[in-house]
């Protein structure tokens, strides 16, 4: 079976599995930021907020925030980019997954878009 | 936003567009770190044509450069090129400037940002004798850069180049039309720049992309233009330099003659230099993870603030991340160890002497 992907207007990627959500960055924000060279990820085990910048992702000239989709704690923090950041440009939506969040309990997930959905946003932007 | 000769050219490529300084320029072709290894080891093309250039002549055309100008244009002979500071009374950076020494006149080239207010006060200071004209709009500026530049320009206006000094120029005829050519650029390569009429930019692009194939040259967007003046360690108008900062501070003092008379900013120079200078412009390497931006507070190893950075990257060559900044003079000697504040974590830079280009690490 495919991967849900959902987004956020912030360009954020989530896969949502049960009570974990993976999160990385869109093909297009991607394209946007060009060659991305350094990821500052969290510790594994950080409480985020959601709507709160948890981690960076910095280009050769652009630092771009990444923001929490939704409140939680971090599960899982992709290692694999801290020495090859480029994944990111590679394979947003695979390899260039950034963290695992658990959902707080009591938390929601904000209002996302779909495949279609953010498309549609796309062409606005 | 201005457009260049060379604006649809970009377009095809695919080129992605920034407003800069008012005009429509690249900032990326296939991607900063590809751009940026091309004119390491083969040869770039740019589009520089939003520079600005003006014409400065008449029997007073020296005495007015020497009187605004930190270095001495008594020194050059004709074919030469000096870089010089524009200065104002309290010995600030108007502008870095190239001056170029032709038959009967010199050529300024300024930064593109300054265009306007360079040519305003370079206006109100004109002695009697001299006039000056803007030649910006009408001049377009194309630069290769790159160990193959100097292959890939000799071939194509059938000249000597490689014996061409650097900081020096020739006006050869090409397509029938008298242009500037010179050992000159802003990248640690070997390069030229060649100063061409709007029309005949676009022919000369085309024929530099042909001829340029078989060296592997690609067209090189301002993304990568920073990160190889920074790895060469060359100062950026608006990051590195501004009407507060003096070329002393800068490590500029090469190009200030404070012995070759009177000059706009001389008093205020010579009683900086007198007391000695209260911050100065270090380079420095990233020992820890993170990247220096623009902004960003210095603080020595105690935690003591001490300056701040004006420009920073990752570099490309080194796969590291450097920056400069200023910083007080105690802590400018290499080796001295610093912490940049990267989002409330201090971590660790180290000044190092000369360029990035080819330090060891």
């Amino acid at each position: 079976m495919s991967k849900k992907y959902l987004y956020t207007k912030e360009h954020e990627w989530v896969v949502v599995k049960g009570e974990i959500v993976q999160v990385g960055i869109s093909d297009y924000a991607q394209d946007e930021l060009g060659d991305v060279v350094f990821v500052d990820l969290p510790e594994v085990g950080d409480q985020v907020e959601e709507g709160e910048g948890f981690a960076v992702v910095e280009s050769v000239k652009a630092v771009s925030d990444i923001y929490a989709p939704v409140s939680g704690e971090i599960t899982a923090v992709n290692e694999a980019l801290e020495d090859s950041p480029e994944l990111i440009n590679e394979s947003p939506l695979e390899e260039g997954w950034i963290v695992e969040i658990k959902i707080d309990g009591s938390a929601q997930i904000g209002d996302l878009m779909n495949q279609q959905e953010y498309e549609e946003f796309l062409k606005e932007v | 936003m201005k457009q260049t000769p060379l604006t649809s050219k970009h377009h095809q490529l695919g080129a992605k567009m920034v407003d800069f300084a008012g005009f429509e320029m690249p900032i990326q072709y296939k991607g900063v770190l590809e751009e940026h290894r091309t004119v390491r080891s083969a040869v770039g093309i740019f589009d520089l044509c939003h520079m600005g250039e003006f014409e400065l002549k008449g029997p007073d055309a020296l005495g007015t450069l020497d009187k605004v100008t930190s270095n001495d244009p008594k020194l050059l002979k004709q074919g030469e090129i000096q870089y010089t500071c524009l200065t104002n009374e309290k010995g600030g950076i108007i502008d870095d400037i190239l001056v170029y020494r032709a038959a009967d006149s010199y050529i300024l080239v300024v930064n593109a940002s300054n265009t306007a207010k360079d040519y305003a006060w370079l206006k109100k200071q004109l002695l009697p004798g001299a006039q000056l004209e803007d030649l910006t709009a009408k001049t377009a500026l194309i630069a290769v850069q790159g160990p193959k530049s100097a292959d890939l320009a000799e071939e194509i206006l059938d000249l000597p180049l490689h014996e061409l000094k650097n900081y020096t120029f020739i006006e050869p005829t090409y397509s029938g039309e008298k242009i500037l050519l010179s050992r000159t650029g802003y990248t640690g390569e070997d390069g030229f720049e060649m100063y061409v009429s709007n029309a005949l930019a676009p022919h000369l692009w085309d024929v530099l992309m042909a001829e340029g194939e078989k060296y592997g040259i690609a067209p090189i967007g301002l993304g990568a233009r920073d990160t190889l003046r920074l790895e060469a360690r060359l100062p950026l108008y608006g990051n590195d330099l501004n009407e507060e900062i003096t070329p002393l501070e800068a490590g500029l003092s090469r190009f200030v003659k404070l012995k070759k008379g009177d000059f706009i900013g001389r008093k205020a120079l010579l009683t900086q230099k007198e007391r000695g200078l209260e911050k100065k412009l270090v380079a420095f390497i990233m020992r820890e993870r993170g990247i220096p931006r623009q902004g960003y507070l210095l603080n020595d190893e105690d935690g003591k603030e001490i300056g701040y950075v004006t420009s920073g990257t990752h570099s490309p060559s080194l796969n590291q991340a450097i920056g400069m900044g200023y910083v007080r003079p105690e802590q400018s000697k290499p080796g001295t160890l610093l912490e940049v504040i990267i989002r409330k974590k201090s971590l660790r830079a180290e000044v190092i002497k000369g360029r990035f280009l080819g330090l060891k690490k």
